[in-house]
């Protein structure tokens, strides 16, 4: 989807502010928010890209007034409702609805640094074995705008470029998403100048931009 | 806060504090047994204390002093930053980065905040910001600048958008100055921006 959140080559967003010895948080909510979102993924009842995609559907303007663990809340909001592990009701009152049975977790704290230290790779071992493209082939972006999940950026939409490595077969994630199955594809790291993404007004034409793509997100130039 | 709390209470419950709203969430999350509170502690106490860009400092010294594990790291940087001990969480798939005197490599995620987290922790607030996410890919001289670091123009920009599930790091210079110093002298000099590519390491006169 064509929000907020798909920022680059935007113009208008002002200074990069580092700050020096930056705390892990920098208030004790921001972890809790976290803790909640990871401790609620382990119900598996979405995944890693809609996680992603609920969080981009926070609308535009307040997606850039918000702080980052403010986004991570909303969306944990709207995730458990839509995977109907919380109501409505139950996020406005802030209380269990009367009649609920209290669930036990699984995911309980002898759990939790083993299962972060394991991770979980999107890479897979399906899927398509040869890979549609080779390193040094130029491909092209394709234009397209949907509606739903992509991690095609727009300011590569269109854009040609060289295949510089081939990562390997990964899940989609506008197909995982959208709970529609895991399309594994093939990843390129795709190399575009910064003449060919911001023509004339590049400051430095021959700097390099790579951008992962998944196979449909790309034709032959 | 938009000072019109008002117009809000009638429509939520839920306050508009983020703290208030968290606090909340997690006790409706609680009270369902959706989470247990003990795992709530462990997930902020595992990004407080074991991750964090001390790791990503040791993967950087051993790839300076030891010349077999720099090309494994290059070849396969997953497999080799396992074998000192760190993986997990978006630290699954990597790539090293190299410098080198002709080219500079910075990342951002220009879509989000992805970061590899084992080898470095959690991402600093500018690194999920508005500025640095858009502005990384078009002007990234500029950026860097404002970060202290004026490349010459013959040094090649690679800036990394990590828009799929790879992760990166950035491999930097080894410092001069610094033959036959031990690999934890030499992590001591690798900085979390130096790993991004927004910085350089210290150069031993930083940490004489």
């Amino acid at each position: 989807m064509n929000s907020a959140h798909d920022m680059g080559g935007m113009h208008g967003m002002g200074p990069v502010m580092p700050e020096s010895d930056e705390p892990v948080f920098h208030a004790e909510w921001e972890g809790r928010v976290l803790a909640c979102f990871f401790a609620m993924n382990a119900w598996q009842r979405w995944n890693i890209d809609r996680g992603r995609w609920f969080r981009e559907l926070t609308p535009g303007p307040q997606y850039l007034n918000s702080t980052y663990y403010e986004i991570w809340l909303d969306a944990l909001a709207r995730l458990a409702a839509d995977a109907r592990l919380v109501t409505e009701d139950e996020l406005a009152s802030g209380r269990p609805a009367p009649d609920t049975e209290p669930r036990a977790p699984t995911f309980t704290k002898e759990k939790v640094a083993p299962a972060l230290r394991r991770g979980g790779s999107a890479r897979r071992d399906t899927g398509p074995g040869e890979a549609r493209f080779a390193p040094g082939e130029t491909v092209r972006a394709r234009n397209i705008h949907p509606r739903t999940h992509t991690r095609l950026p727009r300011y590569v939409r269109g854009r040609e470029g060289v295949v510089d490595r081939v990562h390997g077969v990964f899940v989609f994630p506008d197909s995982n998403a959208s709970l529609a199955g895991e399309d594994p594809q093939m990843i390129y790291s795709v190399r575009f100048t910064a003449a060919e993404l911001w023509g004339e007004d590049a400051p430095n034409p021959e700097d390099k931009i790579f951008v992962d793509l998944w196979d449909s997100y790309l034709e032959l130039a | 806060m938009s000072g019109d709390h008002d117009h809000d209470d009638h429509h939520h419950a839920m306050p508009s504090d983020p703290a208030l709203r968290t606090r909340a969430l997690e006790s409706l999350l609680v009270e369902k047994g959706l989470v247990d509170p003990g795992a709530l502690d462990a997930i902020v106490d595992f990004y407080q204390n074991e991750v964090g860009p001390r790791n990503g400092a040791h993967v950087v010294a051993r790839a300076w002093s030891d010349r077999s594990y720099r090309d494994w790291l290059m070849d396969d940087a997953s497999a080799a930053i396992a074998d000192l001990g760190y993986t997990g969480r978006q630290g699954e798939d990597m790539v090293a980065l190299e410098n080198t005197p002709d080219v500079h490599n910075m990342v951002v995620c220009t879509l989000c905040s992805c970061y590899p987290i084992p080898v470095l922790g959690l991402p600093p607030v500018w690194y999920k910001s508005a500025p640095y996410r858009s502005r990384a890919v078009i002007e990234p001289r500029t950026v860097l600048s404002e970060f202290g670091l004026n490349l010459p123009e013959n040094v090649e920009v690679r800036v990394w958008d990590s828009t799929a599930e790879l992760r990166y790091l950035v491999i930097p210079m080894r410092p001069e100055g610094t033959e036959g110093w031990d690999e934890t002298r030499l992590s001591e000099l690798v900085t979390r921006d130096s790993m991004i590519g927004t910085g350089l390491p210290l150069s031993p006169g930083d940490v004489a």
